[in-house]
């Protein structure tokens, strides 16, 4: 649709961002974005946000996209500003979240010209998106943003990243919008295909030891209502990952919670043993899979994914289908019903399965020693989880501390847990969390996180101050990087280094030189008033809770082991000297 | 996982012609340590669209991988792997090669059975330049290395399936705009 308005590129930028109905962006100005700057001084309907580095735009958008099931924008300068958001790009693209990141560039007639603040920010971007544009002519605004907000949201979701150089956001250029974006070479397939259907409906009716292992996937494609009725009707127990927690309700009693490096006992057994393993928007990642000929090694793999390339990529799959998550459920469980019209629905052979699964579960479940002393940070994950009831929308930075809080919070909802799943971003936590924050004012969100990664991104607390983002930081205090002193401990025989980060610096002053509220915890007595202290102040808070700092999170499979060769406890020389010989790398 | 014999596959991708994808398809190569051995890049019949010629060396599983991978790119229109499909496939060489005058004769003898032509000739030197598949310059190559090659510039091979395949899209006159007309495309050398 041609309108023939003409309109400042700049304001062209804004107009199409609002039409594809954003309501907030993060971002931070400079020279070559001025002029979008300049055009949102009197445009209404966009609330920008403005972070205090670049990379917290990034993780802000993932987080408003995670939280919102839409595409997450931001918006910054070139150069050190666009190099600063590849990191935040790059974790988009391997957790699979949409947003859109526009970045400022020099005036075409300058690019190549080493100009001040320039860098080849499609050049440098392009491995970490899914895909990127720069921008040479206006009247291609708006059908390339177009385009780029709908490859961010379709088909496998990615980070899209659109450079524009200043002269075209200052030039008046006609606003074409698009009704429709078709694309040649760009279609992705949503309807699994129906015989591959039928035949893993078979196969998981005629299993008799089978298993549904459930990812990020199922959450963005908003398939958690099918993936449950899938799960009763067939009784099959479903692991998630770590990007799919809260896609199926941690307490129900078919959740064999979280599988691989952290996962459970029960969950990596389960797999192990499974004759028939229905991976869901999942994509057999080294940290679930461990060692790769050691994966369900019995077990015929059904592959549901909207990527093929994620098919048969680390895994032989013997039944792939090619689909949108919740599209394929729909019909795998309608093609369940068929079946089971047909003939015996198979749950009498299971009952053993279900009972070793029991078993296993008794036998081994997540487990800590407790202590009237020292605050176990489990125990603090716990009762955050006991606070909220499972109802807050809870985000993590990257260690010890975000294993925790998938292992205890009880989830219940999807689009309630965000984390930097794939890259594994030590300072996603508070960013990705004001992005929650802003897309759900009225939510309780709390980022738990440690002292190691908080520090990456603890400038954002004067964002969550200014923009009133009441968000929650729990950090889970342990004095260290406290997973590599983990693997220091476990597999590099206890030479500690390069881990320390002794004390400093007191978070409670920092919370209050920010404008935002400080406590500390030091005793297990202490972290139940706390929490509750913390959850009813309206204001951002740090709860700084001082923890075991010789706490290890386990079950841990060694990099490169087999998933059954779970440590389980505290390493005794036995178990450090196992750990060494299946150690093949990080 | 475990695969086939590794063997040379010849994927025949369309993309778009923007500038930026001759990078992409690179760059994919490089990032997940696909092994490259050939790649050449050309204009189609509709000029927004280009036509990559690759030559990837992998088994089976590797070449899924690389075609799946392939076409993830937003920019690739088809991929096509023509390696088990009856196809022809071309390369281009031009090679100089010493000619002393006791050789002379014997490098033309060669180069007439090879159908191959003389482009440059100097007192010392015939550059030659000879079309066909692999098999055929690897023999071209052989035969005159004794005289002594100076240097030899090989395009890459280009690939096309044979039979009916080829003519069902009918040549027709160009109603897109040429390349060079949108300001967004500047061709790969951009």
């Amino acid at each position: 649709m041609e309108e023939h308005v003409k309109l400042p590129g700049a304001r062209i930028v804004l107009e199409c961002i609002k039409r594809e109905g954003v309501d907030i962006i993060f971002g931070l100005p400079g020279g070559a974005v001025l002029p979008i700057y300049d055009a949102l001084y009197d445009f209404e309907g966009l609330r920008h946000i403005l972070v205090r580095q670049e990379a917290a735009a990034g993780h802000a958008a993932e987080g408003y996209a995670r939280a919102t099931g839409k595409v997450g924008v931001c918006l910054v300068t070139s150069g050190p500003a666009c190099t600063n958001l590849v990191t935040a790009l790059q974790d988009a693209m391997m957790d699979s979240i949409p947003i859109v990141a526009f970045t400022g560039q020099v005036p075409t007639h300058l690019i190549g010209n080493d100009a001040f603040q320039e860098a080849d920010n499609v050049g440098i971007t392009r491995s970490a998106t899914k895909h990127n544009f720069l921008v040479k002519d206006g009247k291609d605004l708006g059908p390339i943003i177009r385009e780029a907000f709908h490859i961010a949201i379709t088909g496998r979701p990615g980070p899209v990243h659109v450079d524009l150089p200043k002269d075209i956001l200052v030039k008046e250029a006609e606003l074409i919008w698009p009704e429709k974006v078709t694309m040649r070479s760009y279609n992705p397939n949503y309807e699994g295909h129906a015989g591959q259907i039928k035949r893993a409906a078979k196969a998981m009716l005629r299993a008799k030891k089978p298993v549904l292992y459930v990812g990020g996937g199922v959450i963005s494609s908003n398939a958690h209502a099918e993936l449950r009725e899938l799960a009763e009707l067939t009784q099959i127990p479903v692991t998630t990952t770590l990007m799919g927690l809260g896609a199926f309700p941690s307490e129900h009693p078919l959740s064999l919670e979280m599988l691989g490096m952290h996962g459970t006992y029960y969950a990596n057994m389960a797999v192990h043993h499974s004759d028939v393993l229905v991976a869901v928007g999942a994509r057999f990642d080294d940290r679930v899979t461990g060692r790769v000929d050691a994966f369900a090694p019995h077990a015929e793999i059904i592959h549901i994914d909207i990527d093929p390339s994620s098919i048969s990529k680390n895994i032989k799959v013997d039944v792939p289908i090619v689909g949108d998550c919740r599209r394929v459920l729909r019909a795998l469980v309608e093609a369940v019903r068929e079946e089971t019209n047909a003939g015996s629905d198979g749950q009498e052979a299971r009952r053993p399965w279900h009972a070793q699964i029991a078993e296993w579960r008794k036998t081994q479940p997540l487990r800590y020693e407790w202590s009237d002393d020292v605050i176990k940070p489990q125990y603090v994950i716990q009762e955050i989880s006991n606070a909220t009831r499972g109802e807050a929308m809870i985000v993590t930075g990257v260690g010890q501390h975000q294993m925790w809080a998938a292992q205890y919070y009880k989830f219940t909802h999807p689009r309630a847990w965000f984390t930097s799943g794939g890259l594994g971003t030590m300072g996603y936590g508070l960013p990705a969390a004001m992005g929650v924050q802003a897309a759900h004012p009225g939510r309780q969100v709390i980022n738990i996180d440690g002292d190691g990664s908080f520090a990456m991104n603890s400038q954002e607390l004067a964002t969550c101050f200014v923009e009133k983002l009441p968000v929650k930081t729990v950090i889970i205090n342990n004095s260290g990087h406290g997973m590599v002193r983990q693997w220091q401990r476990i597999i590099f025989k206890e030479r500690y280094c390069a881990i320390d980060l002794p004390g400093i610096p007191d978070w409670v002053k920092l919370a209050e030189a920010y404008g935002c509220v400080g406590l500390r915890v030091t005793k297990p007595s202490e972290v139940v008033p706390a929490i509750e202290k913390m959850l009813s102040t309206p204001a951002p808070v740090i709860l700084d809770v001082c923890v075991d700092k010789d706490e290890c999170v386990f079950p841990m499979v060694p990099a490169g082991g087999a998933n059954t060769d779970m440590i389980l406890a505290p390493p005794t020389r036995e178990v450090r000297d196992r750990a060494e010989k299946s150690q093949t790398g990080f | 996982m475990n695969g086939t014999e590794p063997r040379k596959h010849t994927i025949s991708v369309l993309v778009e012609n923007k500038f930026g994808v001759l990078s992409r398809v690179a760059g994919l190569f490089s990032a997940r340590g696909y092994n490259i051995e050939s790649l050449s890049v050309g204009e189609t019949l509709d000029p927004t669209v280009s036509r990559m010629t690759l030559v990837v060396g992998g088994d089976e599983f590797v070449i899924e991988q690389v075609m799946k991978q392939l076409h993830k790119l937003i920019d690739v229109i088809k991929v096509n792997d023509l390696t088990d499909e009856s196809h022809v496939e071309r390369e281009l060489m031009l090679i100089r090669v010493n000619a002393e005058p006791q050789h002379r004769e014997e490098i033309l003898r060669t180069a007439d059975i090879f159908r191959a032509k003389v482009v440059d000739v100097t007192q010392v030197s015939f550059v030659l330049e000879a079309t066909g598949d692999e098999g055929k310059l690897e023999g071209l190559v052989e035969l005159l290395r004794p005289m002594g090659i100076q240097e030899i510039v090989r395009t890459g091979k280009v690939a096309i399936s044979r039979g009916s395949k080829t003519r069902v899209r009918k040549a027709e006159p160009a109603k897109r705009p040429r390349v060079s007309d949108d300001p967004r495309v500047v061709g790969f050398a951009d």
